[in-house]
């Protein structure tokens, strides 16, 4: 039988897939992508805990997480358009303005 | 231990559990490492398909339609019609200096925040502050629980999304009518084309 620990294990890889991809990358749209990943591995525990424990909160989490993961991408795709107008390239390296 | 594991493959929850997993976490690996913004976009909708079937399986079936509409219908359009903006042919030049250190960090600092949220879990503790009734579909019982409890919430979530996507038009649509792309000359031409007719 899938228990509960299988869908927090696979919800745990794939976390700690989006956390690689958010420390190696050096592309901001990529960047992006990896937090995205990141939201959804969160998404997937929820609901397993949610069904799991027959409790609809975690549901209601999940759907929350979901919006503002649209609004992050909505205000976030501004920027980036914003960025690359204004440097021509989205890549961290290059936007760093700041030397410390 | 391994009898275990052939049972619950045979079975079709955990046939679709197991081949969903593996197909995610390739997909999710190919978003995360490859080079080709084209390439992780296609494999990170794909992968979020596939986790939208993980909803189905778990029976919260009115998040897993959300999960098909709001992520693979609107955000990766999105990311599609952002990509128009940059050149996503081009293959992106990263500077790594150190890939095994990272990926020993990412892996073990995942580590620590699972064992930090999931160790002091009192499994048996747990009560189900809104529980699901029986005979009532999954999106009968969510929109009770989420028109009820929820409703404050939920009209914050509706103004945060109008402020974002104000922001977002504002942020996307200052200078519209200057080009992105390097090479104007490619206007000119179309402006002089339009100019002989």
């Amino acid at each position: 039988m899938i228990g509960l620990s299988h869908y927090l294990i696979i919800s745990a890889i794939l976390f700690s897939i989006g956390l690689v991809g958010v420390l190696r990358r050096r592309n901001l749209l990529m960047l992006f992508f990896a937090t995205e990943v990141m939201l959804n591995a969160v998404n997937i525990a929820f609901a397993a805990i949610s069904h799991y424990y027959n409790d609809l909160t975690g549901q209601m989490f999940a759907f929350f997480i979901i919006a503002i993961a649209a609004s992050e991408v909505a205000v976030g795709l501004g920027i980036l358009i914003v960025l690359y107008k204004k440097h021509g390239s989205l890549d961290l390296d290059d936007l760093a303005s700041m030397r410390g | 231990m391994f009898e275990n594991f052939i049972a619950s493959v045979m079975t079709i929850e955990g046939f679709a559990f197991y081949l969903f997993s593996i197909l995610t976490i390739g997909l999710f690996s190919v978003t995360v490492l490859s080079k080709n913004i084209l390439y992780a976009m296609t494999a990170l909708a794909s992968g979020m398909v596939l986790i939208s079937g993980f909803f189905f399986i778990l029976g919260a079936d009115f998040l897993g339609v959300v999960q098909l509409v709001v992520y693979v219908g609107a955000v990766m359009a999105l990311y599609a019609f952002a990509m128009m903006f940059f050149d996503a042919t081009k293959d992106i030049k990263e500077k790594n200096t150190n890939n095994a250190l990272v990926f020993v960090l990412g892996g073990l600092s995942a580590l620590v925040l699972v064992l930090m949220f999931a160790g002091p879990i009192h499994s048996d503790a747990i009560v189900a502050l809104y529980p699901m009734h029986e005979g009532v579909g999954n999106a009968q019982d969510v929109g009770m629980v989420l028109f009820t409890k929820y409703l404050v919430p939920f009209e914050v979530a509706a103004v945060m999304l109008l402020v974002a996507m104000i922001a977002g038009i504002i942020l996307a649509g200052k200078k519209m009518e200057d080009s992105l792309t390097e090479d104007l000359s490619s206007d000119d031409e179309i402006l002089t084309i339009k100019d002989d007719k």
